[in-house]
């Protein structure tokens, strides 16, 4: 549980950051929240030469608001998610599902960018950053870039990211007026990542689905979009046999990983029942 | 003017004797993080030890390079069990009678074996130079399940012992063979068991589970090469016992070895043997002459120190068609790991699993336990029980469920039918066990009702009914009885000494006193609790009572603390050395008010002159006086010193009921009601009472509900961080609801029991009967832990009742 000895770096600027990264090469990494390199780091998974502690980089917290877009810096906490009014507002379905990560000590450390960018399919923002069709903003040397939450995640562990860039801001729209949400998670216990997770955003019109977003955790290599179950559910007045429906859909997409939580057959029975649950409750939402 | 006169009752409330819920000692410093654990104890110029262990389950040890790490700066020396050879001590004995390897010796037995050792200045370089020593191994075949392993043709795991066909506990019918044990009388049982009109029988596992201290294992050992003294500082919960094993190995005089127990952040069992990094570090700081400390981590602890259980079990009951159980046979196969290290008293290998008959009048019953090698870790501790008590207690109440869902009668009603009587105690059992004490009825009827158990079974049924609820429902009910305080030492010891144990008291002359203890305490307050018997012994105020214990150069021998043997024994140690006090004193006050002993009369805190209120003397005027003036023929002073051998265990009992809703979607359960009676025998203070059985309440659904070890077939433990094995959190930890009678133990000085531990074993298997009850109407009648909510939802999967 002791990591090899490595260099440390503390920028207090995103230009100076990149400036460390894309001078340091492939053996820097970023520390952000921590909660994911350094266990690796203890046990000598990971074993990088120098670590850029970005924490120290103000520019990089907080949550404002340009005209219709909300904006999360990288390096705001799980728990100042949790508490910012505007998300609680604006995209209630954020701070509602920060609370089910992992634990408080966590949560005052661990950050919604480091989350997102360690590209770890187990982790909950990058179902959650789907199905608020948000949109990264990434800095590297070239200057800054806007990368969707479509495009970004592509593999476990890897992400649109290159080795000298930095994400520094999450950007998601406000949902629409009367819109539903809910992130159903099952897991074994506190800390636990999820055995099967969805994330659900409902708007009706007239009774019929007008936005649908529906998004699985730890399901497959990648936080996944299921499109086609929302297919199932777009423009129309939902029974619950079209839920059940979307959830088979839901499930026809799974691809998860059998570990100690289970086995392929039962992550994704789970994910049927995460789907059904997150549907109808955020439909319960919905007005 | 004078004083007011205290009325008796708030001198009796001044004391915070027995029965008072004073506040914990302990926590005063434990909340301000002010604790001294070993980890805090730092000395000048200590080095630093971490541990080379075996990635591989079963292989043979080719070659050990130390060249890379002795290279490192800051590493002071690499040992392997070569370098312990001329010391011999690459091997050790362990306490059930095996040897056990020190440092892997030509061959590793399980993963994470201990291979090498590295001392380095600090321990980050002790780090480095573990991941620069490299092993080749010639990988074996992997032997995991005991019944394989018993196999003709199972690879021999332990060609140390090749040609030893007698064990500690007798013949050894195979080379993976440690010994068979048995209890009861078989052919009596045979016999009813041929005549009964009905028997059931049943394979359960209780799996492999590891005991998991919030605290590792780790020591700080300190040899003194001008005096030839040995200090450690240690992580156990016998350090008595340590200190006569540590003599033996070393070498040094047990006058010169110091061990001292800390503040211990809980042991469970696990911190009663002596393992390996112990023996390593001391050894290091005997030839290097400098302090050195080892401090495992949570994986380290959980893959090679002491697990529980792992018992593959086979229960058959033998009763008449209306439920009256006849006879009991049990047959286990205990998978005890590589080397056969279990702490159980000597004669015992298979502890006191022969209490299996449990609270129910069985005339006959047999048991027979055999234990195998496998390439596991060692281990088979008592955790937060008596010794294989839980395995027992699950064995009997899982076998009583499964007779009364065959025979089609309420479980409720099988127990009202076989539990021993209130007017059959003192009760001799069919192993030979002699139960002191119990009120096994009243305590069930007062559970029922407290519950409305027939409401219950009610809603059970509409839900049962109805095709649409989303959940099952199911009902757990226990009635156990535990086997504590061992023991006497007619029966009892441990590497040969009795199993008693040991208070000295004094009294200052100003009324205080301090108290010193063979036990230890890791978290049950034994500062706070201990402190209260002498206050109503002697009429002393809790407050100005100091106990103390852990060191072995201040406290008189004693056994130590594990078995819920604290207060059964030490307990009864404290009042014993009280009371001789209190003859001192009685002697001194009669002396003081001029009057004979038989004149006096004890009240609360002071001795009385019969028929005259305003004479007295109290204990603190007598304290003063036993320095001062004492009568003529009489020593100074006022101490006294108890080595107790109890004359008996005590048994403790308990009547548990669960109430769980079953996730027909997910399998997730929730404990809607737990609902826990227990009877201790004399209560000393409730609220740590109500403490220690929310402690094993909780460590009970973390067994029963997901603590299984989980292995593959190579013998990797796949869930060793506390990501997979699950420690419970206050959120997922059910709401208890606690409740008690009083039913004191007649041989016992106060009548105490001991506690800690019922709400462990009492729990687990009503978890288990919860669960099964709610699969009961589908034909279930058993299924095995863990009840995580992947299993029951395969459970519910074939059954077909899953949403």
């Amino acid at each position: 549980m002791i990591p090899p000895s490595f260099e440390y770096h503390r920028p207090s600027t995103v230009e100076e950051a990149v400036g460390l990264l894309s001078s340091l090469g492939s053996e820097a990494k970023i520390l952000a929240g921590g909660h994911s390199l350094l266990p690796m780091m203890k046990l000598r998974f990971a074993m990088p030469e120098h670590l850029v502690d970005i924490n120290r980089i103000s520019e990089l917290s907080g949550v404002s608001v340009v005209g219709d877009n909300i904006t999360i810096g990288a390096m705001t906490t799980e728990n100042a998610v949790i508490a910012d009014p505007i998300l609680n507002e604006k995209v209630p379905l954020l701070p509602e599902a920060a609370k089910l990560i992992a634990d408080p000590q966590v949560r005052n450390r661990g950050t919604i960018g480091g989350d997102i960018a360690h590209g770890d399919p187990a982790n909950d923002h990058p179902a959650l950053a789907l199905a608020c069709d948000a949109v990264m903003t990434v800095v590297g040397p070239a200057g800054a870039r806007q990368i969707p939450a479509s495009e970004f995640f592509l593999g476990t562990y890897w992400t649109a990211l290159n080795d000298d860039d930095i994400l520094t801001a999450i950007t998601v729209k406000a949902f629409p007026d009367g819109a539903g949400y809910s992130y159903r998670k099952l897991k074994r216990k506190t800390g636990d990542w999820a055995t099967a997770a969805c994330a659900v955003v409902v708007a009706l019109s007239g009774g019929k689905v007008s936005h649908i977003r529906i998004t699985l955790t730890n399901l497959g290599p990648t936080a996944i979009r299921a499109h086609d179950a929302e297919a199932v559910l777009s423009g129309q007045a939902v029974t619950d046999e079209l839920i059940k429906h979307a959830a088979e859909k839901a499930m026809a997409i799974c691809d998860p990983a059998e570990d100690l939580r289970g086995d392929v057959e039962y992550k994704t029975a789970m994910a049927g029942q995460m789907v059904q649950r997150a549907i109808a409750e955020a439909l319960s939402r919905a007005n | 003017m004078n004083a007011p006169v205290k009325t008796p009752e708030e001198r009796q409330a001044e004391l915070q004797g027995m029965g008072d819920s004073r506040l914990r000692k302990e926590d005063a410093r434990f909340i301000q993080g002010k604790g001294q654990y070993c980890d805090d104890i730092k000395l000048p110029g200590m080095l630093h030890m971490d541990i080379v262990r075996s990635p591989i389950a079963h292989g043979r040890i080719k070659n050990i390079k130390k060249d890379d790490a002795l290279a490192i700066p800051g590493v002071h020396a690499v040992l392997t069990a070569d370098d312990l050879k001329p010391l011999n001590l690459h091997w050790m004995p362990t306490l059930a009678g095996d040897v056990a390897a020190v440092l892997a010796d030509e061959k590793v037995h399980f993963q994470m074996q201990e291979v090498a050792i590295v001392i380095a200045d600090d321990r980050y370089i002790a780090a480095d130079g573990v991941e620069a020593v490299e092993v080749e191994y010639e990988e074996l075949p992997v032997v995991m399940d005991p019944y394989a392993a018993l196999e003709a043709d199972a690879p021999v795991l332990r060609e140390d012992l090749a040609g030893k066909n007698e064990g500690a506990h007798g013949p050894r019918e195979h080379h993976n063979h440690i010994f068979t044990w048995e209890a009861g009388d078989k052919s009596a049982a045979d016999d009813v068991f041929a005549s009964a009109p009905v028997t059931v029988s049943q394979h359960m596992l209780y799996p492999r589970v590891h005991p998991c201290p919030l605290e590792t294992c780790g020591c700080v050992a300190s040899f003194d090469p001008i005096k030839g003294e040995l200090t450690t500082w240690m992580t156990s919960q016998a350090p008595h016992v340590v200190r006569t094993v540590v003599s033996m190995l070393s070498g040094v005089p047990e006058s010169k070895v110091r061990i001292i127990s800390p503040d211990i952040g809980g042991g469970f069992g696990n911190k009663v043997g002596v393992y390996p990094g112990y023996v390593c570090a001391i050894v290091s700081s005997i030839v290097l002459g400098k302090p050195v400390k080892w401090s495992e981590d949570r994986i380290e602890n959980i893959s090679s120190t002491a697990f529980a259980r792992d018992y593959h079990m086979d229960g058959h009951l033998a009763a008449t068609e209306d439920g009256k159980i006849l006879g009991l046979k049990v047959d286990v196969v205990a998978d005890h790991g590589a080397f056969d290290a279990c702490a159980d008293p000597t004669k015992f290998p298979a502890g006191l699993f022969h209490i299996c008959s449990g609270s129910y009048d069985i005339s006959a019953a047999h048991c027979s336990v055999k234990g195998v090698y496998t390439n596991k870790a060692p281990g088979g501790v008592a955790y937060r029980c008596s010794f294989r008590v839980t395995e027992a207690v699950y064995l009997i109440e899982r076998m009583v469920d499964v007779l009364a869902q065959k025979l089609d009668i309420d479980k409720a009603e099988i127990r009202r039918k076989n539990l021993i009587r209130k007017d059959q105690f003192p009760y001799t059992s069919p192993f030979g066990f002699e139960y002191d004490s119990g009120d096994y009825h009243t305590a069930l009827e007062k559970v029922l009702d407290a519950v409305d158990y027939k409401a219950l079974r009610a809603e059970q049924q509409e839900k049962r009914n109805d095709p649409n609820s989303p959940t099952l429902m199911g009902i757990g009910l226990v009635t156990f009885t535990e086997v504590v305080g061992a023991g006497p030492t007619k029966m009892c010891d441990i590497l040969g000494v009795g199993m008693f144990d040991s208070c000295e008291i004094r009294i200052h002359p100003t009324g205080s006193a301090i108290a010193r203890m063979g036990t230890i305490t890791q978290g049950q307050g034994h500062q706070t609790t201990y402190a209260q018997i002498i206050a109503s012994e002697l009429g002393i105020p809790s407050e100005v009572i100091q106990i103390e214990e852990g060191d072995t150069s201040t406290a008189p021998y004693g056994l130590g603390t594990y078995g819920s043997r604290s207060t059964p024994v030490a307990g009864a140690a404290i009042a014993m050395a009280a009371r001789k006090i209190h003859a001192k004193a009685k002697k001194i006050a009669a002396h003081l008010l001029e009057v004979s002993e038989s004149d006096l009369d004890w009240e609360i805190d002071r001795f009385k002159v019969r028929g005259n209120e305003d004479q007295f003397k109290t204990m603190a005027d007598i304290a003063f006086a036993a320095y001062q003036q004492p009568p003529e023929g009489l020593e100074p002073g006022l101490e006294a010193v108890h080595y107790y051998d109890p004359p008996n265990f005590t048994y403790p009992f308990g009547i548990y009921l669960c109430v769980v809703d079953i996730d027909k979607g997910t399998g997730e359960s929730s404990i809607r009601r737990f609902y826990a009676l227990d009877d201790c025998g004399t209560r000393i203070n409730p609220m740590i009472i109500d403490g220690q059985i929310h402690g094993g309440l909780t460590e009970g659904f973390a067994v029963a509900m997901g603590q299984q070890m989980p292995f593959d077939e190579q013998g990797n433990l796949l869930g060793n961080t506390l990501m997979d094995y699950f420690l419970p959190t206050a959120v997922e930890t059910p709401a208890w609801e606690t409740d008690y009678t009083v039913t004191p133990s007649p041989h016992h000085p106060i009548g105490a029991k001991g506690v800690a531990e019922s709400p462990h074993v009492g729990s687990i298997p009503t978890f288990t009967s919860a669960v099964v009850d709610a699969f009961a109407h589908l034909g279930v009648s058993h299924i095995d832990m863990p009840h995580t909510s992947y299993r029951i939802w395969k459970k519910l999967k074939e059954e077909g009742v899953q949403l």
